[in-house]
This record gives C-alpha cells, structure tokens and sequence, in this order.
C-alpha cells in the first residue's frame, strides 16, 4: 500500500510540477499551432546596411568545418588569423555540423555571419534573423561567378541576402573493382532488384528526398515534377515510394563523410551518392573509387555568407564577408573543403594549379546541371500557383517514414 | 561523540548541528531533493510540457500554443508504431542475450572461482567499462564488416557476417551492456550460503535440481535488477544503431533527428515520453514478481 502511495507521488510529482509551470510560457490556444504561419514566403522587413563605419573590433562567425581555418587543425591552413591583422577584428569561429544546428545557433543573436547553405537561407530569411546583404560595400562581389548572383536560395526578389562561398554536386561513386559495368546515372542506386542491393548507400537527411524526385523527373515525366525541391502530395508520394523501395537494399545511410569514407575501403558500400572530397579522400588512400557527375544532372550545395539580423558588429562582420569572398582566401577554403570556389579569380591562387577543373568551378553549363538544396516551402518554388506543396517539415516527416 | 566530551570542547557550529537533529537532516537531505526535484522531476516536467507544444515547420520556432498534434501524429502514423515495437523488441532481445550469457558467467564467479581468480574476473569484467562506449561500438563495426573478424571466423563453417543491421546490433548492445548484468547476478550469488548447496545435495538432488529450485530463486531478483539496466539503456539508445544498424532506427534516433535535423523539439519531447512509459511500465511489471523486495 505504501509503496503504491510512493509511485503515485513519483508520477504525480512531474504532473504538478508541469502544471506550475504552465504558467510560465504557454499561452492558451486552440488546436491549430501545426498550421504553419509561413505560407508562401514574404520577407520581413529588415534594414540593410547603407555605408561602413568604425570597425567594432570583434565578430562572431559561424561556419560549417574548414570555412574558418585559424591554423589549430593544420598550421599552413590558417587565413582567420590574417583577417584579424588586417582588421583588427577579433574572430570568434564556431563549427556546426548540420545545417538545423547553424539555424539553431542564428536565433540566438550572439553570431554575426554565417555560412548557409540553401536548405537553411530562405528560413533565416524567413524568420528575420538574415538582413539583406548590401553588395555595393563588398569590394569581392564583383568578381563572383555571375551564375551564382540573384539565385533562389541566396535573395529574394533581386536583393542578395549574401555572398557566394562555393558550391559543389552531389556524385555518384562506386568501387571501380565491384561495380561492373560503371554506373552513369541515378538509376544505379534507384533500380529495383539492383545486383548491387545491400551495398548501396544513401545520405541521411530528408533533403535526400529531392535526389529520388531528381529521378522521377527524369524516368516518370508524367508527375510533371519541374524542380525536385516543388512537390505537390502526389509527387512526394511518389518519390517517397522510390525510396521505400529503394530501403531495403541500402547498406546504411550516411551523414559522417568518415563514415562513408570507411564503408568504401571496407566494400561494405559499394555504391551511393557522395562529395567530392570524399572520394579524393578514399581515392588518396588507395581504394580503388570512382566518383561521377551522373549524366541525368544532380542535386548539390551552394553555400553563401550571410549577416544576421541582430548583428552586434555588423562593420567587422562586412569586412569578414568581403575578406572570405576575396580571390586568395576564397581559394583557400575551397580547396581545403573540396569545392568550387565562388570568387572567379580564386582559381589563380590555388596551391593544385587542375583543382578549378576538377571542380568545374567556372563552368556554367555544369552547375546549371545541379539542383541546389533548397528549403521546400509550401508556395511551390517553381512557379505553379494552384497547388499547395508539401514543406520541410512534411519532408522530414516522410523520411523517417522511409527509414521504417 | 563520547560522553566525556563537552560542549565547550566542540566548535560551536558543529554544536548547533549536534543539538539539533532537524537542522542536520536538512541540510543533509537539502542538496539530493533539490537534485531530484529540480535537475530531474523538474526536466521531465519540461520534457512533458513541451510535447505539447507547436512548431512552426519551415522557420522551426517553437509556437507556445497548446495542442495535441504531436501525440495524435505519434498514435496514428504507423511509422512510431513499428518503431516503439522494434526498439522494445531489440530491448527484450538484448536483456534475454545478456541474462543468458551472464547467469553462467557470475555463477562461476561467485561459486566456483577461488578468491583470486574472483578478484582477477571482477577486474576483467569492468575494464571493458574504461574504454570509450564508441571505441567499442567502432571496433564492432570493423568486426563486424565485410572481410571482418567474424566473417573470418564464421567462414570455416560455411557462414557469414551478419553485417550491418538488426542482428549486429543485438550483438554489440548486448556486449555493451554484459557488465552491467553479470555484476548484480554476481552480487545476488554472492549472498547465497553454500551450505544451502550442499545441503541440497545431501537430501539427494541433482545439480540440475539444485540450479532450478536453490539458485535460480535466489538469483532472479538479481537478474531482474540487472534487466532493467539492460532493458533501459537498450530504450535510449541511438549511437550504436547508427554505428552498426545499418539503415534502421530505433526512438532514440527519431528524438535524434527531431531535435537535429528538423528542430522540432515538441515532437521529440513527445516521442521522448515514449520510453518512460515503456519504463514506467516495465517497472510495476518487475514490482509485481516482487523481485525488487528480495534485493
């Protein structure tokens, strides 16, 4: 009896708490909190810087891994300390790892700039923690590559909201010593009863969702998919269905480049989508990889330095955007990251005199050829005005759905 | 204190603590209630509270509203479902694996091994606990791989790897987790007198009888006890799912990628409750068998 009374108050004890707590926070509401407020997409009303003034001495910079180098992980690779001799802007780095995190630490006001992939601008966008970026004051801008200039995922209505970094695709590779004869595109991974199932590979996020409608739009022009980031129900539907059947012959899913790197060496994984480091990494350790541009085009990243909106230094943060975009720098992080640079000079400063062609880093007609991650939002990215489409949230919903 | 000492002996502080027995438990009972009832009771609470909450799903701001969305989309999207039962059925599966493994196991320690080897055992048993949990589950990636360990020692018999998946996974989180199964078994043994076996002996039974009706009895709340470790740590995991799992998921990775990928912490809060009702659940279950009395 007495212990009964004791687990009562165990479970209890929480139950009251919580309703003390309620007062702190919760307003009273109805049943529709699920009802997204961001319907379509206007930006909010954030000012733009008009001219430079007085360096405030510090920034705070946010950077997916290798953007900021200070020397700590190699000491030849270090271009923050550099900035903070030519500035006198103290740099503050701090590395995320997923593109939800960078978000994450955006809200809370204590970083200046970030570098944003297309799956995390249009939300800070979005919810006002980007401002507008003013070119005019980035000496850099001019000689970025003029295709990466007023896209989809880096401004709205013609106002840039940042400056290119770089960008790269999406390839497929596979075990030059497994996979007879070599895949050229997408259908590899996507092909029912594949000889390869059980050893093929997948990235682990639900962005991946875009590479099956990618697929789709290629194999099954009826759904009339016109960019895999604009999918009504119907045509996620489908693509989910190309990855459910896809589910049982992946080996595993990967999201830790190291992960995949060893899966390779260890033929675990024979076949999947990958980066292009990745598969300079394994081809420098003598696994015998291949990794190509799939011949029905590809999805990939373009990441683009951004300023918050709470921004506490936003002269230093200028200066540090002017000083990643710039040829020398630029060809620096790039080539320490494995991508291709977005400065167009860049590629006369880096250290691999081929490193600009292996990335393709001018060619027009290669990028054009990729479908850059981007947030998918419920008014349709490509233009269709009749049909609601399905937005992140449903993505990331439905992939766990794939994932069983 | 003795009763020669008095109290212009003692520091004045430590008189006032002498003379007042309330004041003593007080501010001894002072710090852990405030650890349970804060640190702990208090991050349930907020766990619970925000399961119902809203998110808006493209900027990810939580929206301080009340709704029951999030359980709703729990119960009826079958996905959760297949995943609660998988977790809990890779849970029970570990729990059995490592009961098995470490009844022989602590037996043997505690009945048969003589002081010294008892000690040396005990010692064995937790060095694994002082390498890194991801050492471990790493090392039984490469293990178990193509071209790995047991695929080399499986391959005389005609067998291969399991490779990555839900068979590997059993096999590392049961190696995980074996120490802490063995050490209560190990203790609960301990305890029982060998004079009971041998008394059994001489009114005739076998050693099969004797294992059945003297030390398993005896023995069973140890393994209760030793399960609900198994049992929960199995629940919470996600890291060596995503080390050896292959491509399947268990809730700690649905919490996981709530929180990381889609920065929906409602609905992870709201999946979260999940294992403390299984948890919650198991728990009167082991208080009916009455096991937790005889610890």
């Amino acid at each position: 009896m007495n212990r009964t009374t004791t687990t009562l108050a165990a479970v209890a004890g929480p139950l009251l708490l919580a309703s003390v707590l309620t007062a702190c926070g919760t307003s009273g509401g109805s049943d529709t909190a699920g009802e997204p407020a961001a319907q379509g997409f206007t930006a909010p009303d954030v000012p733009m810087q008009e001219s430079l003034g007085q360096k405030e001495g510090e920034v705070g910079i946010l950077a997916w891994p290798g953007y900021a180098e200070d020397g700590t992980n190699d000491k030849t690779v270090d271009w923050v300390t550099p900035f903070e001799k030519q500035t006198g802007c103290q740099a503050n780095v701090k590395y995320f790892g997923t593109s939800d995190e960078a978000l994450n630490l955006m809200k809370t006001g204590e970083y200046d700039v970030v570098s944003a992939s297309g799956d995390a601008s249009l939300r800070l966008i979005a919810s006002g923690d980007a401002a507008p970026v003013n070119t005019d004051l980035l000496k850099s801008y001019a000689d970025i590559q003029p295709f990466l200039k007023d896209r989809d995922w880096n401004s709205v209505n013609g106002q840039m909201y940042g400056i290119p970094q770089g960008w790269g695709a999406n390839l497929l590779m596979y075990r030059t010593d497994k996979v007879k004869p070599a895949p050229t595109g997408w259908d590899a991974v996507f092909e029912k009863d594949s000889p390869y199932a059980g050893k093929i590979t997948a990235y682990d996020s639900p962005i991946y969702i875009a590479d099956a409608a990618l697929h789709l739009m290629n194999t099954q022009p009826d759904l009339g998919i016109k960019n895999p980031y604009a999918l009504d129900q119907k045509q996620l539907d489908a693509a989910v269905a190309v990855l459910k059947d896809q589910r049982p012959q992946v080996s595993e899913y990967w999201s830790d480049y190291l992960k995949e790197q060893q899966a390779f060496t260890s033929g675990d994984t024979v076949l999947g989508t990958t980066w292009q480091f990745i598969a300079n990494l394994a081809q420098a350790d003598k696994v015998p990889v291949e990794a190509v541009f799939p011949s029905d085009g590809s999805t990939g990243w373009s990441d683009t330095w951004m300023i918050s909106a709470k921004s506490k230094h936003p002269n230093c943060a200028y200066a540090w955007m002017d000083y990643i975009a710039s040829p020398k720098v630029n060809a620096q992080s790039a080539e320490w990251f494995g991508e291709a640079p977005a400065n167009a000079k860049a590629c006369d400063f880096t250290s691999d005199k081929s490193f600009c062609d292996t990335f393709h880093a001018a060619d027009k007609a290669y990028s054009d050829q990729i479908w850059y991650w981007t947030t998918p939002i419920q008014q349709c990215l490509d233009g269709r005005k009749d049909v609601k489409c399905t937005d992140y949230g449903q993505w990331t919903q439905a992939w766990t759905e794939i994932k069983g | 204190m003795t009763a020669t000492s008095t109290a212009a002996d003692r520091p004045p502080r430590a008189g006032l603590l002498h003379r007042s027995p309330r004041l003593r438990v007080g501010l001894l009972l002072t710090p852990p209630m405030l650890w349970l009832g804060v640190a702990y009771l208090g991050a349930l609470a907020a766990l619970f509270i925000t399961a119902f909450w809203g998110q808006n799903s493209f900027t990810g701001t939580v929206e301080r509203t009340w709704t029951l969305g999030n359980f709703r989309d729990l119960l009826t999207i079958d996905v959760y479902r297949t995943v609660t039962a998988r977790t809990i059925g890779i849970a029970a599966l570990v729990t059995v694996l490592d009961a098995v493994i470490a009844f022989p196991v602590a037996l043997f320690m505690a009945k048969v091994a003589s002081p010294r080897t008892q000690r040396a055992l005990v010692v064995a048993l937790l060095m694994p606990l002082w390498a890194s949990y991801l050492v471990k589950a790493y090392a039984w990636r490469g293990m178990l791989g193509t071209g790995g360990l047991v695929s080399w020692v499986a391959s005389p018999f005609g067998l291969d790897t399991p490779g990555f998946g839900i068979t590997g996974l059993i096999i590392t989180l049961a190696y995980l987790w074996l120490p802490y199964m063995v050490l209560p078994i190990y203790a609960g043994l301990e305890r029982l007198p060998t004079s009971l076996l041998e008394a059994s002996a001489d009114l005739g039974a076998r050693s099969g009888t004797t294992l059945r009706r003297v030390v398993l009895p005896v023995a069973f709340p140890a393994i209760v006890a030793g399960s609900v470790f198994t049992f929960s740590l199995t629940m919470g995991d996600y890291i060596a799912v995503r080390i050896v799992g292959g491509p399947n998921q268990m809730l700690g990775n649905v919490v996981f990628d709530n929180v990381g990928a889609a920065n929906n912490l409602p609905f992870a809060a709201a999946v979260a409750t999940i294992p403390v009702v299984v948890m919650l659940v198991y728990l009167a279950l082991v208080r009916r068998t009455g096991a937790l009395e005889n610890l």
